[in-house]
């Protein structure tokens, strides 16, 4: 790639994780209804691997909630082949947590029985579980919530919610489809903080979904760039910054230089233009 | 209220704004009904307004206080007849409403067959069930059933339906089965709309027990509503109507009561919107 900086420590193709989680092989996906099909993602081939945190940026439409609704099994590929933890997907993957753009908290439910919405449907055993969301809710900052209904939350306190469901169970996989999208900057800015303490106190394979190059860069070891529809892999950069980052962090040059890296993709595309 | 908001912020006027909701909320409206039943009786009594064409407020009262226990049975019959109308709507509406949401077979068949059905005028269908069904409470429970069974099954069908496609993905990924998804997911989440199909369905049913009382019937407020009319006893028919009115009131706040007890989360959140508005 002629646009990435010397400076930056990065293979040229990037080192395959230890073991790969997830495999996703020539996976294409093409939407057919009455009116003619649309391409929604070329074939795209990537792995992730185990307790590795992947983002994928690209811009609007180009597939990328798709690519983690295939991982997650609830769509199902056009073409190509994924496997989640060494199995073939071919339904919902259910060995996982999964957060969404929208929280769906369900209203009738306090922030604990939302979190433990996960242990009831899976049947697990509610006591250990209780703990556990317990805990979670507390090094979410929510400790003093979990008896409030989601009505009495804010936009980010209940996003933290459903981050706290998805991962109470205690499954080896997270996805994330641009959580933080409709959060203020501010907000979003915590969240991040909040969510790599969270993750990094026990890692999980992680795939994260976003539109904010700088978000991608704070959270990820790796981050995937997609081109517009149909949605193909254009890079993938290997962010060498060290963990647990900091807030810190986003003002040195690395980070910038990461920033700028990814946002010249976007340039190149035509996604982002200046006005000269 | 608009003028509390301007006002300096201070405990104060915190203070009196809110008992100034207060008064406007609870004490207004009942002095804005007393004000009007006064200028009812004395504009009868001003004008001498002859009681066939407008009886005043106290002779209306002084007929119901007459004979209540004539009132009283015909409230008993046109009651029985409506609650028995509005349960017929519910045992049909709700099965009929899940077998739309959860069955597109169910959906393309009898989906448009209902809405076709709905212009159908249920008052000119009231002759025909009395042929079918006699003289008896059948037929009026049919028509109350008959008019009030649609909006239970519309609201119930948008209710089921209101769940968004992320929670379902969700409950997937959970390996939720269809039971649980129903229980824990859609039923919850259906019962504020099913519950303003109820809403509508109760005050429909009022309508449809007294039509079928006007077609044929010895007893009944609908029966009751006749006979004054047919007497020109303004008075009467002034009875029977507060009576009826009554009644529907009265059913109408044991479905809000029962709504409040069955999902207490959207009374909080209607409260708040309440004031949110205000």
């Amino acid at each position: 790639m002629s646009l990435s900086a010397p400076t930056i420590a990065r293979a040229a193709a990037p080192a395959p994780p230890a073991r790969a989680y997830i495999r996703i092989d020539g996976v294409a996906k093409t939407y057919r209804s009455a009116r003619g099909s649309v391409e929604a993602l070329g074939a795209v081939s990537l792995d992730v691997g185990e307790r590795e945190f992947v983002s994928i940026v690209g811009p609007s439409g180009c597939g990328k909630s798709t690519l983690l609704m295939l991982v997650a099994g609830l769509y199902l590929a056009s073409s190509g082949r994924i496997t989640v933890g060494g199995k073939a997907v071919a339904g919902p993957v259910t060995d996982l947590g999964i957060v969404f753009q929208k929280d769906v908290l369900l209203d009738w439910r306090s922030v604990l029985d939302n979190v433990m919405l996960q242990p009831e449907i899976r049947r697990l055993p509610a006591a250990p579980y209780r703990e556990r969301a317990l805990a979670l809710l507390d090094q979410a900052g929510l400790a003093g919530f979990v008896d409030k209904y989601p009505s009495e939350l804010s936009g980010g306190m209940r996003q933290r919610v459903s981050i706290c469901r998805a991962l109470v169970h205690d499954s080896p996989l997270l996805l994330m489809d641009e959580p933080f999208g409709a959060l203020d900057a501010m907000t979003r800015d915590q969240m991040n903080l909040d969510l790599l303490k969270i993750w990094e106190a026990g890692r999980k394979t992680a795939l994260f979904i976003t539109h904010s190059i700088s978000e991608a860069v704070f959270l990820s070891d790796r981050v995937v760039v997609m081109s517009p529809r149909p949605g193909r892999i254009q890079d993938i950069l290997t962010i060498d910054l060290p963990r647990p980052r900091t807030l810190a962090l986003r003002e040195t040059a690395e980070f910038a230089r990461y920033n700028r890296e990814l946002r010249q993709h976007f340039q190149a595309m035509g996604v982002l233009r200046e006005n000269a | 209220m608009s003028t509390a908001v301007g006002a300096a912020p201070g405990a104060a006027d915190a203070d009196r704004a809110g008992s100034r909701t207060a008064l406007l909320q609870h004490v207004v409206p009942w002095l804005a009904f007393v004000l009007a039943l006064a200028a009812w009786e004395g504009g009868v009594r001003a004008f001498s307004i002859p009681q066939w064409l407008l009886p005043a407020p106290s002779a209306i009262a002084s007929e119901l206080l007459a004979q209540p226990r004539v009132f009283a049975m015909h409230a008993l019959v046109t009651s029985g007849e409506i609650v028995l109308g509005f349960l017929l709507s519910v045992a049909v509406g709700i099965p009929l409403a899940f077998g739309i949401a959860y069955s597109k077979v169910f959906e393309r068949t009898l989906y448009p067959l209902l809405v076709a059905s709905q212009a159908v005028p249920k008052v000119a269908i009231a002759p025909l069930l009395i042929v079918w069904f006699g003289f008896g409470t059948l037929p009026k429970v049919i028509v109350a059933f008959l008019i009030a069974f649609f909006p239970i099954v519309i609201d119930t069908v948008v209710g089921l339906r209101s769940v968004q496609p992320e929670m379902l993905h969700l409950a997937r990924s959970m390996g939720a089965t269809g039971w649980q998804t129903f229980r824990k997911i859609r039923l919850p989440k259906a019962l504020p709309s099913i519950f303003a199909g109820f809403k509508v369905a109760i005050t429909l049913s009022v309508v449809g027990a007294i039509v079928g009382e006007f077609v044929a019937a010895d007893r009944g407020l609908g029966y009751l509503l006749m006979v004054a009319s047919g007497e020109m006893n303004s008075r009467l028919l002034f009875a029977a109507i507060i009576v009826l009115t009554l009644i529907g009131v009265a059913f109408f706040l044991l479905i809000e009561a029962l709504e409040r007890w069955c999902i207490p989360w959207h009374a909080a959140d209607a409260h708040e919107g309440l004031h949110g508005g205000a």
